[in-house]
């Protein structure tokens, strides 16, 4: 069964059918399309042998561009797996969540349906892909429906923020379009055809200062993607303005594009360029968690301070997949779909609070918990999911993070340890300052207690959140056999045990 | 799994009776769960609920213990696996509990004292809106303690650590519309957090260092690790025991805690939580008796903070806060006795089940008092209430009996085993210890007398009354603790042979003896109580806190600057940092990679073109010639 064109082809056709439908049916049938969407990639995460030893599976292949050796190839591995099991999860909840954030701007409700669903298809594709000319045309056609998203639907200076999305991630990709060339000269001159296959890719040999080339084509891409201090100024405008269904997608599935390049391309394509950059890496990697974590904690504004909580998250994420470890690696992994989950809750919830008071500043709550005890016991939920309480899903991942950085480098891990109180700090003020207190007569007036639609879009959410912190193996079990032989690709093992234990 | 049954070889799998002891961490759960869960629907009988499901936890405790004592003491402890938890590569880490005498003794604590305050708190929080969610968060923190003390390794006792670190955020901030409320729970988590580094840490230099986490196999290792290393771990270990326990430096969270209500002072505040840094060494005794740096330092935390503790206690009006430095005071001594290895664990195991019930009690008992007195706690407003109020008179004062260390009541026999093992490590640690119990018998003997004895300073229409006996009957039961626990644990419960098979003893050889040491100690008590009595029973207190009193008085007020020193060297620096970061961050950051990108121009530009409806042909236009430009650039290069 082909499952994975199932999964690209089905959001495109429910963008059809409510395009078709109009304004006035579209929110529904998207919901459809996107809940059948993720009933079968449900299936397909069923049908997944975690054991298998093939490196991907669900392969396909179809020609496309025979002169340059580009074929439409797609085919999931454990990681590609999760990731686009999280994706599908979070359009419906993001749908359901946002149902009236589309209203009343000059844009039609159909407008933004169809581009969600497009973006939808878009995201499977980017982590299908197996062809690394397709990879490249869905990460940078992704872009367009999520620049009309932020552009049309978002708040008042949508305009600058999404060109800033747009211009940063074009010249990313750019680097990266120039790397491919690259490699598919390379192809051509070691194989004697040019291919973009990633597989037989993989199987190159470059000499080293090529190898580092093309290596940092792919990594500014991704880190622009990610993304990690200094080219991160455009993730907050654009999280900012974007309407928080768009923002959740954006940070929570987007930016996971740049952290899955590159386990799936820098590692595997260019082992030894990656353990050349490895340091300057981790460097950047422990600015982004210190950094990002600081700056949340200096915002005024209850988005922007989320979007720069994640970029101390994608510190984490990166620190842990270049500390060549697997429990680094394996840790990243969970930590991209358990970001994902914390994200879409901080956002959505920030999301229902600011559509109510119609202001996205902190100043301008307080004592929500005395009007809405049960919106600010979610929004307590979500933020303890960002902080990484032991007992939820992400203090699984952000403490294999941490212990796989440890085992390698020690006291690259402290820094980044240090973290865990800084995020307590950005997390508990913000909950301070919105939620305690007596709320003012505005708060009175306009924030009421979360709906029925609401709730149940926000309830699946914790419960993952929660179900993952104690039952984490049920994906890991997918995530580790691939870290495995991303690891072996690399030829980097485990450090063993200093001292042996004496019955280990 | 099987890689974790062989590391902890040592312990039995749990058969029979032992094999339900999960039911102690499910049961709480169940509770809060179902409160919060089914939401105002349970309002109108969850809160019996919850004492139901504390109390069941409680019976299966006492199940457990008579299990437990039918058995051969090397056969006590057990290892009961629920579920693999996480396993990547060689890091592998159990859902298990590990049921041995230190875990059960916790246990039996906990669910009894909680089980208590559970029965109070009827009382105490009847009228208040939010009970349903309040006895939520007390079964919740249940199951989190719970989870903490019977966890088999480092990384599930994490769960539990953060998890009593939730519920003690929310119940310090249980009045949350309160701003000094929200601002000392946040305070809490923080301190606390800074503190889950070290926990953090140590398990990471475990796990790196011999593979596990688990505690039977790090303990088995310890021996194999070097010295340095085992310090380092022993530092972080008590770092992880200072933000818990409120030791020195991370202390100043626990006087703000007293915002919470008062049963939640008593139980997670004063009795279990704070002890948890105890149970932390004491569970890594084979970490801490191979590094005597580290346990340098554990003496050195427990002895300044048992001191801290006290002088904070001299000087506190409200009667919480006082209660809070004498909290302080008494692990300060724990923790010390805990740095002194096999000669102190026991006792400072032993003293912190005999503080948990005097201590609850004379929580309760403060409880009891502000519920007669319009919730005021300010002692220089009470005074002669020994004559209204009976019972919280009797029962508080047997909790003073206590503390204080007057024969035979509890506090007795543990502190002075405590004072002796000091000694026996040197005199000076020994004169510490001593001190300590001379300013402790002053502080309490000042806030017994202000509040029972002397004239009534009572604002108007306050009308003092006992409380009802939902609240009085758990005093009383601690009360009897308080009396009589300490013997009963000593004579038939033997504590040093019951809990010797899991952190070893040793007898003090080189302590004064007995005959001398006892005799000292009574007699500094006695000059402590005797100066507290002149001073406040004896003369009138003035309802006005005296203004002009020494610099001591005045640092002692501030809690010995600790909240000053925070703030100049922590949170200033921190504000102007962060402040300076964000305008960095705007007007550097992002100008600089715009700029040097030429990215201003470009959005610019684009801007100007997005009017026109060229938006996007521009940028397919640009992508394309860009991307044409680069490559050529870039392939010139390697040919």
């Amino acid at each position: 069964m082909p499952w994975l064109t199932l999964l690209i082809v089905l959001p495109l056709v429910g963008a059809v059918v409510a395009w078709i439908a109009g304004d006035r049916l579209a929110r529904q049938v998207g919901l459809i399309a996107a809940l059948a969407t993720f009933g079968v990639a449900l299936a397909m995460g069923i049908a997944y042998q975690a054991s298998s030893t093939s490196f991907l599976q669900f392969t396909e292949t179809h020609q496309w561009i025979p002169a340059f050796g580009a074929s439409y190839s797609v085919g999931v591995d454990g990681i590609a797996l999760v990731l686009i099991l999280m994706s599908t999860i979070l359009v419906p909840i993001t749908l359901l969540a946002g149902w009236h954030e589309m209203e009343g701007g000059q844009a039609t409700i159909k407008g933004y349906i169809v581009l969600t669903l497009v973006l939808e298809s878009m995201m499977v594709g980017v982590f299908a892909a197996t062809d690394v000319f397709l990879f490249y045309v869905f990460f940078e056609a992704i872009l367009i429906p999520m620049y009309f998203l932020i552009g049309r639907y978002g708040g008042p200076k949508r305009q600058y923020a999404s060109i800033k999305f747009l211009v940063y991630s074009l010249l990313g990709g750019l680097l990266m379009l120039a790397s491919l060339i690259g490699l598919w000269v390379q192809a051509k001159q070691q194989l004697g055809h040019g291919t973009f296959d990633w597989a037989t890719l993989s199987t190159l040999k470059f000499d080293g200062s090529t190898e580092k080339w093309l290596f940092a084509g792919f990594f500014v891409a991704f880190a622009v993607k990610a993304p990690l201090v200094p080219v991160h100024t455009w993730l907050p405008d654009a999280a900012a303005e974007a309407t928080p269904g768009s923002a959740t997608l954006m940070v929570g599935v987007l930016d996971k594009i740049g952290t899955f390049g590159m386990l799936r391309y820098l590692l595997v394509l260019f082992p030894a360029a990656s353990l050349w950059a490895t340091p300057a890496i981790i460097v950047l990697s422990l600015i982004s968690i210190i950094y990002g974590a600081l700056l949340a904690i200096g915002q005024s504004d209850i988005k922007r301070l989320i979007a720069y909580t994640s970029i101390s998250h994608f510190g984490f994420i990166t620190l842990g997949i270049f500390a060549f470890t697997s429990q680094g690696q394996s840790g990243a992994t969970l930590y991209m779909v358990n970001h994902g989950f914390s994200t879409a809750a901080l956002f959505l919830v920030a999301g229902f609070l600011i559509s109510r008071r119609g202001s996205r500043f902190i100043e301008d709550f307080g004592g929500v918990n005395k009007v809405a005890p049960l919106m600010a016991g979610t929004f307590l939920l979500a933020g303890l999911s960002s902080l990484a309480l032991p007992g939820m899903s992400s203090f699984v991942s952000e403490f294999l993070v941490l212990q796989g950085t440890f085992t390698r480098y020690p006291s690259e891990a402290v820094i980044a340890t240090t973290g865990i109180i800084l995020a307590a700090l950005y997390i508990l003020l913000m909950y301070q300052r919105t939620m305690t207190g007596m709320p003012s007569d505005e708060v009175t007036s306009t924030v009421t207690e979360l709906n029925k639609r609401e709730l149940v879009a926000i309830a699946p959410v914790i419960a993952v959140i929660i179900a993952l912190g104690f039952v984490p193996q049920t994906l890991l079990n997918i995530i580790n056999p691939t870290v495995n032989k991303t690891m072996q690709v690399v030829a980097v093992a485990d450090p063993k045990p200093a001292v042996e234990g004496t019955n280990s | 799994m099987q890689i974790h049954m062989q590391e902890v070889a040592a312990l039995a799998t749990a058969s029979g009776v032992s094999s339900m002891a999960w039911l102690l961490i499910a049961l709480p759960l169940a509770g809060a769960t179902i409160l919060l869960v089914g939401g105002r629907r349970t309002n109108a009988w969850g809160h019996y609920f919850a004492v139901l499901m504390a109390l069941a936890t409680f019976v299966v405790a006492v199940i457990l213990l008579t299990d437990m004592l039918g058995k051969a003491p090397e056969q006590r402890g057990v290892v009961i696996s629920l579920w693999d938890w996480i396993a990547v590569g060689s890091f592998h880490v159990p859902v298990a509990l590990q049921l041995d005498q230190l875990s059960l003794s916790f246990v039996l604590l906990i669910t009894s004292v909680g089980s208590l305050i559970h029965i109070y708190s009827l009382g105490y929080m009847e009228h208040d809106e939010n009970r349903r969610k309040f006895f939520a968060y007390l079964n919740f923190f249940f199951a989190a303690m719970l989870t903490l003390v019977l966890a088999n390794n480092y990384l599930l006792l994490y769960v539990g650590w953060e998890g009593v670190g939730l519920a003690s955020y929310l119940l310090i901030g249980f009045w949350q519309h309160k701003p000094s409320a929200a601002t000392a729970a946040k305070k809490a988590f923080i301190a606390n957090r800074v503190g889950d580094v070290g926990l953090s840490l140590a398990i990471m230099m475990m796990f790196t260092l011999v593979g596990t986490v688990t505690f039977a196999g790090v303990s088995a290792a310890a021996p194999k690790v070097s010295d340095h290393w085992l310090t380092l771990i022993g530092l972080a270990l008590l770092l992880a025991a200072c933000g818990k326990s409120a030791q020195f430096p991370l202390q100043s969270w626990l006087l703000d805690a007293m915002e919470g209500p008062t049963p939640v002072s008593a139980l997670i505040h004063a009795a279990t939580m704070v002890t948890a840094g105890v149970y932390l060494i004491a569970r890594s005794h084979a970490i801490f008796d191979l590094a005597p740096n580290a346990q340098h330092a554990v003496i050195f935390i427990g002895g300044i903070t048992l001191l801290m503790g006290a002088i904070i206690g001299t000087a506190k009006d409200d009667i919480k806060k006082a209660l809070a430095g004498s909290t302080m005071s008494q692990i300060g001594y724990m923790i010390l006795g805990t740095g002194l290895g096999p000669v102190g664990y026991v006792f400072a195991l032993f003293h912190l089940i005999t503080h948990g019930f005097f201590k609850a009690g004379m929580f309760l008992g403060a409880g009891s008092v502000m519920h007669g007195m319009h919730d005021s706690v300010d002692m220089r407003r009470y005074g002669a209430l020994r004559k209204s109020m009976i019972i919280t008179y009797i029962t508080f004062g047997l909790g003073y009996l206590a503390i204080l260390g007057i024969p035979p009541f509890a506090g007795f026999w543990s502190k002075d085993e405590i004072i002796k093992a000091a000694f026996d490590k040197s005199i000076f640690v020994g004169l510490i210890t001593l001190i300590g119990a001379g300013v402790t018998a002053f502080y309490m003997t000042r806030m017994m007398a202000m509040t029972f004895f002397g004239k009534a300073r009572w604002e108007d229409d306050v009308h003092p009354h006992e409380s009802p006996l939902t609240m009085t009957v758990p005093m009383m039961i601690l009360a009897v603790g308080s009396a009589f626990g300490g013997m009963a644990l000593l004579f038939l419960g033997n504590i040093e042979t019951w809990l010797e098979p899991v952190v070893g003893f040793q007898e003090a050889t080189n302590a004064p003896s007995a005959a001398i040491l006892m005799p000292s100690t009574i007699l500094i008590v006695l000059i402590g109580a005797y100066i507290g009595f002149r001073k406040y029973a004896l003369q009138e207190v003035p309802v006005p806190a005296p203004v002009n009193v020494s610099w001591a008085t005045v640092a002692a007020r501030k809690d010995l600057y600790g909240d000053a020193i925070n703030e100049a060297v922590l949170m200033r620096p921190g504000q102007w940092l962060t402040r300076t970061l964000v305008f960095f961050d705007s007007r550097f950051v992002d100008g600089v990679v715009n700029g040097s990108a030429g990215l201003i121009g470009v959005i610019a530009s684009v801007m100007r073109r997005l009017q026109n409806g060229f938006a996007r042909s521009y940028a397919l236009t640009m992508l394309i010639g860009a991307g044409l430009l680069v490559a050529v650039a870039l392939l010139v290069r390697m040919s």
